[in-house]
């Protein structure tokens, strides 16, 4: 067993549910990772939601709420705010968190409320048997769109920023490095902070959106689609259609806190200063 | 530079992105199918690992550890 494992999963929920080649497997591992180099791993309560993603917090051997599908932020919140000096990670799919939960997605980001949101980007629904989520690209073939998927897609980040939330990223299993930074980044930070990690499922958008069941030409994918922020300043916006654009797209630490605003409103009802 | 590479063969569910990762092709694809039924990768050649640690970092079942032997450097005897 690997001594991060050793160290911070829970034994009797290992070896992971996840099929062969899953991307969930390498963000959890540089979740681990990140957690371990700052050293706060018990000071911090995992909440998931339903879904792929939503398993990732029972794998930790740490308080874990395991919500309602679409609901971990909403759960996340009120932990937040009954225990203000817990930090929080989130861990939610695409679908769980822009579709089902995306209203609560919405008003996290536009509260800024101190919670680590980690986004895992598989396209689509891959637990619920592969129907077309607001993340799947446009035309693509799923389960509930075999003729083209003809909507068009949702970019999570962009969400994020305009509503409000203090830290944004976007990075892809292909840069496990950089996840693991901007993980860390995410925990230290103050405000809501979203990482939205696109990774590969071999198992549902591989076999009906790609047309490969094989993790490896899968993860080529994902790694050929991959364009830095610097560089796709210079592209084109159909230069970047179906594009993945992956860095630290927004950071402000001097937005206000929701927690804080509201423990303050509260000393100030009480008559403090 | 070479590394101990340890595989766990009940974590390991075959997926050979350890194989696509490694800049030096340290990996080859197993033969032998483990309790799982699973084909897990052999790190056939450990002496030619590099440390960049990619593959353990990508592991989606942390199923590879590596541990980095560095060589001492050597130095000139004094003439």
């Amino acid at each position: 067993m690997h001594p991060l494992a050793e160290k911070m999963l829970r034994k009797s929920a290992l070896p992971s549910i996840y099929c062969p080649g899953c991307g969930h497997g390498t963000v959890l591992n540089a979740y681990l990772r990140a957690v371990d180099q700052l050293g706060i791993f018990d000071q911090i309560s995992h909440v998931g939601g339903i879904g792929c993603s939503g398993w990732t917090p029972v794998f930790l051997d740490s308080d874990t709420i395991h919500a309602l599908h679409g609901r971990a932020l909403a759960v996340a919140t009120g932990l937040k705010l009954a225990n203000p000096g817990r930090k929080v990670t989130v861990f939610a799919g695409d679908g769980d968190c822009t579709a089902i939960g995306g209203n609560h997605f919405l008003h996290a980001a536009r509260r800024n409320i101190d919670l680590c949101l980690i986004i895992m980007n598989n396209e689509i629904y891959g637990m619920t048997g592969g129907q077309a989520a607001p993340t799947t690209p446009s035309g693509a073939r799923t389960q509930t769109s075999p003729h083209g998927n003809p909507e068009p897609t949702l970019d999570a980040c962009k969400l994020a920023v305009c509503a409000g939330a203090s830290y944004v990223a976007r990075y892809t299993v292909a840069q496990p490095r950089r996840l693991t930074r901007a993980i860390k980044e995410g925990l230290v930070h103050k405000g809501l902070a979203v990482i939205e990690a696109v990774v590969q499922c071999p198992t549902q958008a591989g076999r009906y959106m790609h047309g490969t069941g094989s993790p490896v030409e899968l993860y080529r994918i994902i790694k050929e689609k991959t364009v830095d922020l610097s560089q796709a300043a210079g592209l084109k916006p159909e230069e970047l259609a179906g594009r993945i654009v992956t860095g630290k797209f927004h950071q402000d630490p001097s937005q206000p806190e929701y927690t804080e605003q509201v423990y303050g409103l509260m000393d100030r009802a009480r008559g403090g200063s | 530079m070479s590394s101990v590479i340890r595989i766990d063969q009940v974590f390991c569910k075959g997926c050979r992105l350890c194989l696509e990762v490694c800049p030096r092709g340290v990996y080859e694809a197993g033969t032998e199918r483990n309790a799982k039924g699973y084909l897990a990768p052999a790190a056939a050649r450990p002496e030619d690992c590099i440390g960049c640690l990619l593959c353990e970092m990508t592991c989606p079942d942390l199923a590879i550890t590596v541990t980095v032997i560095k060589k001492e450097k050597k130095r000139c005897a004094a003439s």
